[in-house]
């Protein structure tokens, strides 16, 4: 599968890698999953030294259409603004790979799967996966590919912690990592926040303890209202001061519970919208994961250890100061462990008022310091001058 | 024009060490460090635009401060800690000295001597705080907190059981002249100082505690 989508002769490609028969993945709760699909794509190629590779991780609710137009929305891909012809990841110059994670719902085997061993769509039968489940997965892809030294490793939000795994698991393979608006753990309060989610989900009665893929509904209210909730953690409080204020949606109260002023009207949009193109199930599993994170506890509770192996690799972490979901203390702290244990590491945080959003926003600065910090890394590693 | 603290400190750092510049700016000394001595260079500084402009230099730089962030660098980390001109800003002078000394075996600190004739001249006969070369803003928006004289960081140095490894003088945009810190005339000589300082006794190896543990077993690795 190959298609055009880039002004220019830029050939994205991707489509479905399915492990080996003989390979399931061995997840960290002990269970296996056979079969395993990833849904990836590609932009540009891969050079004759296999120096260029670019992996992109995502976050929580996105997918691998990091570029170039979504095949099923027809918008742009989610982080456009670094990632194109002519962007600082460009693939005039780089071979970029991103990939749906598994327990997702973009492509790769997820809880709405067809199980092979009962034909059913697995729903809560699929197993607990975590982040490193998620990056053994994309490791295997990535190696499927042809490539086996990655010029840099990329995530913000949930992506930033895969890059942590990868620089735990992976340091060899890796030659440099950005870590965006991400944290080395989940806080009490992030938990706190996905749960709110999650029960929102399970007490809508068309879940259906999971199983709802073999009726006609889907549970989307609830769905619908976890988003709402998480929504409000991508945003900070001036900024939705700004946007809409106490604005009503028309003229006067209507002394009632429809949505009057634009802040709800704008949150149900964003519920509505959300179960359009997200498994409710699927967000079950990618927010237990995220709540399971947490690096220093599998590195004996030190979180130097994790990053022990990746004194070779130059890291890059970036954080915002309004982001309130992973503040700028959880990325330093990020730092200070790569510090401490040999790393090179650049930190900066960026003045934004955007919230945790910022990472996907236009943010003049981080792009600047991502453009940086890349072509520092390609000329170290001689792609440039 | 390469600044003429910055050529002495050129001269003073060992080819291929480990530095780590605290206050770095826009990296200019450490790029200066990497390019003509191969350091391996690091930098700790407080303003976004001065990290942002490291990074596209391709240096390693940390946001944050002196006050807070040295305490999280192992001990013996690095051969050198460069702090310019930033000693007599921080909140804790001793501290950030004493920390300067954990994690790396030289300091290289450089500050304006506030026993200074003109400093001493422009207290004595205007009974006002001096506005100098060494010290242009008045004192209601100095960073300046904790100015001190030659002779006091002497006496700091002494405390703090630490050794004078080189010492030089500036004056205006003059070269380094090397001297002998305990001649009291230089404390009314010396416009700005630049210190080597070193823990007694002598350091061993550079690099024999910097290297943390080996990581214990990967739960994840299967």
């Amino acid at each position: 599968m190959a298609e055009l989508d880039f002004a220019g002769p830029v050939l994205s490609e991707g489509g479905t890698w399915r492990f080996p028969p003989h390979q399931p993945l061995r997840l960290d709760s002990g269970a296996t999953l056979e079969n395993l699909e990833i849904a990836y794509r590609t932009w540009g190629t891969l050079n004759e030294d296999g120096t260029n590779a670019v992996l992109i991780c995502h976050a929580l609710s996105l997918d691998q259409h990091v570029a170039g137009v979504h095949p099923v929305s027809g918008k742009a891909g989610w982080w456009t603004r670094l990632v194109g012809p002519g962007q600082p990841i460009d693939p005039a110059r780089h071979f970029i790979i991103c990939s749906n994670v598994i327990g997702g719902c973009s492509g790769s085997t997820g809880p709405a799967s067809i199980n092979p061993a009962t034909g059913k769509a697995y729903g809560l039968t699929f197993p607990v996966i975590t982040i490193a489940d998620m990056v053994r997965a994309q490791a295997m892809l990535v190696e499927a590919l042809g490539v086996e030294s990655l010029l840099a490793v990329i995530g913000g939000s949930m992506g930033g912690m895969q890059v942590q795994q990868w620089a735990a698991d992976y340091p060899d393979k890796m030659f440099s990592a950005v870590i965006v608006a991400s944290a080395s753990r989940h806080s009490a309060q992030n938990i706190a926040f996905h749960e709110v989610g999650r029960q929102a989900i399970m007490a809508d009665p068309d879940w259906k303890a999971g199983a709802y893929a073999l009726g006609k509904s889907r549970p989307e209210k609830g769905l619908a209202v976890a988003r709402m909730a998480a929504h409000i953690t991508y945003l900070s409080e001036p900024a939705l001061q700004r946007k809409f204020g106490r604005e009503l949606q028309r003229d006067g109260l209507s002394w009632g519970f429809d949505a009057d002023f634009q802040v709800e009207s704008y949150l149900r949009h964003q519920g509505a919208s959300f179960v359009d193109r997200f498994d409710a199930n699927s967000y079950l599993y990618i927010t237990r994961a995220m709540d399971y994170f947490d690096l220093a506890a599998s590195h004996g509770g030190v979180l130097a250890q994790a990053f022990a192996g990746a004194r070779h690799v130059r890291f890059c972490v970036l954080s915002f100061t309004s982001d309130w979901l992973y503040p700028t203390a959880e990325n330093r702290h990020i730092v200070r462990a790569l510090t401490a244990a040999g790393c090179r590491a650049a930190f900066v945080e960026i003045e934004s008022d955007k919230g945790h959003d910022a990472f996907l926003l236009d943010e003049p600065v981080m792009d600047a310091a991502l453009q940086g910090f890349l072509s520092s890394v390609e000329r170290e590693r001689g792609l440039s001058k | 024009m390469i600044r003429e603290d910055f050529k002495e400190i050129l001269r003073l750092v060992r080819p291929g060490s480990r530095v780590l510049d605290v206050g770095c700016g826009e990296g200019v000394l450490l790029d200066l460090l990497t390019q003509e001595k191969q350091v391996d260079g690091r930098g700790l500084e407080i303003s976004a635009a001065g990290v942002a402009a490291c990074m596209s230099r391709g240096l390693s730089v940390v946001q944050g401060d002196a006050d807070q962030d040295l305490d999280h660098f192992p001990d013996r980390t690095f051969d050198y800690a460069v702090l310019s001109q930033t000693l007599q800003a921080t909140r804790r002078p001793r501290h950030v000295l004493d920390e300067l000394l954990r994690i790396a075996d030289r300091a290289v600190v450089s500050f304006p001597n506030f026993g200074h004739w003109r400093v001493r001249w422009s207290l004595l006969h205007r009974g006002r705080m001096p506005e100098t070369a060494a010290l242009p803003l008045p004192w209601w928006e100095t960073p300046n907190i904790h100015l001190c004289t030659l002779a006091d960081f002497l006496a700091l140095t002494d405390e703090l059981d630490v050794r004078i490894d080189a010492c030089a003088a500036f004056a205006g945009n003059g070269p380094a002249r090397q001297i002998d810190p305990t001649k009291a005339v230089e404390n009314w000589r010396a416009e700005t100082c630049l210190f080597m300082l070193s823990r007694n006794p002598a350091p061993a190896s550079p690099l024999a505690s910097a290297e943390p543990p080996a990581p214990s077993g990967d739960l994840f690795d299967g």
